[in-house]
């Protein structure tokens, strides 16, 4: 395993699914499966947002981002038999179209790298402290947390207690 | 007396501004912090009333708001993340 490769990147670039895999998987011949996924800026929102969004904001809390989402990948490595993960999530100013967040895990075989992929990103939705605004025709505004990105963590048996309401 | 750093994310950054440093009592928790935070009114009071969904971090770290917060700690308020 490439070791002192950074697992974690937050950063205004876009980034290039075929280099992350590849580094992801140089130099590890163990691997026999990686999983990927990549997130993308949607014109709407979510089902029923009349608007269409032209412009997606992200801001994050550099230092606490990164730790949180290392903290994920020990999670994942604990739960999971992976091999080596990598994610990097984009902040700054988004295009619709445009590409937001990819996570990328190696195993030895595919079940376990389909489900720690998915196991990262259920828990980065609800716990990297990463805020979205969108731009649409009659104004800016802040997006909403969704009690579906909680209830997605809870399918591993972990409440992630984000959307709900008060503290 | 104690003295934090208080930082503010997304909605709480665009009503607060970044960042202020905060004198507390000694032995004063995250919810200590937030309640003589809204006691100032105004904005203070609006974002960060009791009931609002606002989750708080110690030296970056997610906490309960039973934390007591030690002299020279980081001490972060944001809204409910959306990333992804």
């Amino acid at each position: 395993m490439a070791a002192t490769v950074a697992r974690v990147r937050v950063q205004t670039l876009d980034f290039d699914l075929a280099a992350e895999v590849a580094a992801l998987r140089e130099g590890d011949l163990g691997v026999g499966a990686v999983a990927s996924f990549v997130g993308t800026v949607r014109e709407r929102g979510h089902p029923g947002a009349g608007e269409a969004v032209s412009e997606l904001e992200l801001e994050h809390y550099p230092g606490m981002t990164e730790k949180a989402i290392e903290a994920i990948i020990d999670a994942a490595s604990a739960r999971f038999q992976i091999r080596d993960a990598r994610v990097v999530h984009r902040v700054g100013r988004l295009a619709p179209g445009e590409q937001i967040v990819l996570v990328a895990v190696s195993s030895a075989h595919r079940g376990q790298a389909f489900q720690a992929c998915e196991f990262i990103m259920d828990y980065l939705k609800t716990q990297a402290p990463f805020w979205k605004k969108e731009t649409t025709p009659s104004g800016a505004h802040w997006v909403d947390a969704r009690v579906a990105d909680d209830e997605a963590l809870a399918r591993w048996g972990i409440e992630a207690g984000n959307a709900a309401p008060g503290s | 007396m104690p003295t934090v750093h208080v930082r503010y994310f997304a909605s709480l950054r665009e009503a607060l501004g970044p960042q202020e440093t905060v004198q507390l009592p000694e032995g004063g928790t995250v919810a200590g912090l937030r309640a003589q935070l809204c006691a100032r009114g105004g904005r203070h009071a609006e974002v960060l009333a009791a009931g609002r969904p606002v989750r708080a971090a110690v030296a970056q770290q997610v906490c309960t708001e039973d934390m007591v917060l030690p002299d020279g700690v980081e001490v972060a308020f944001f809204p409910p993340v959306t990333g992804g």
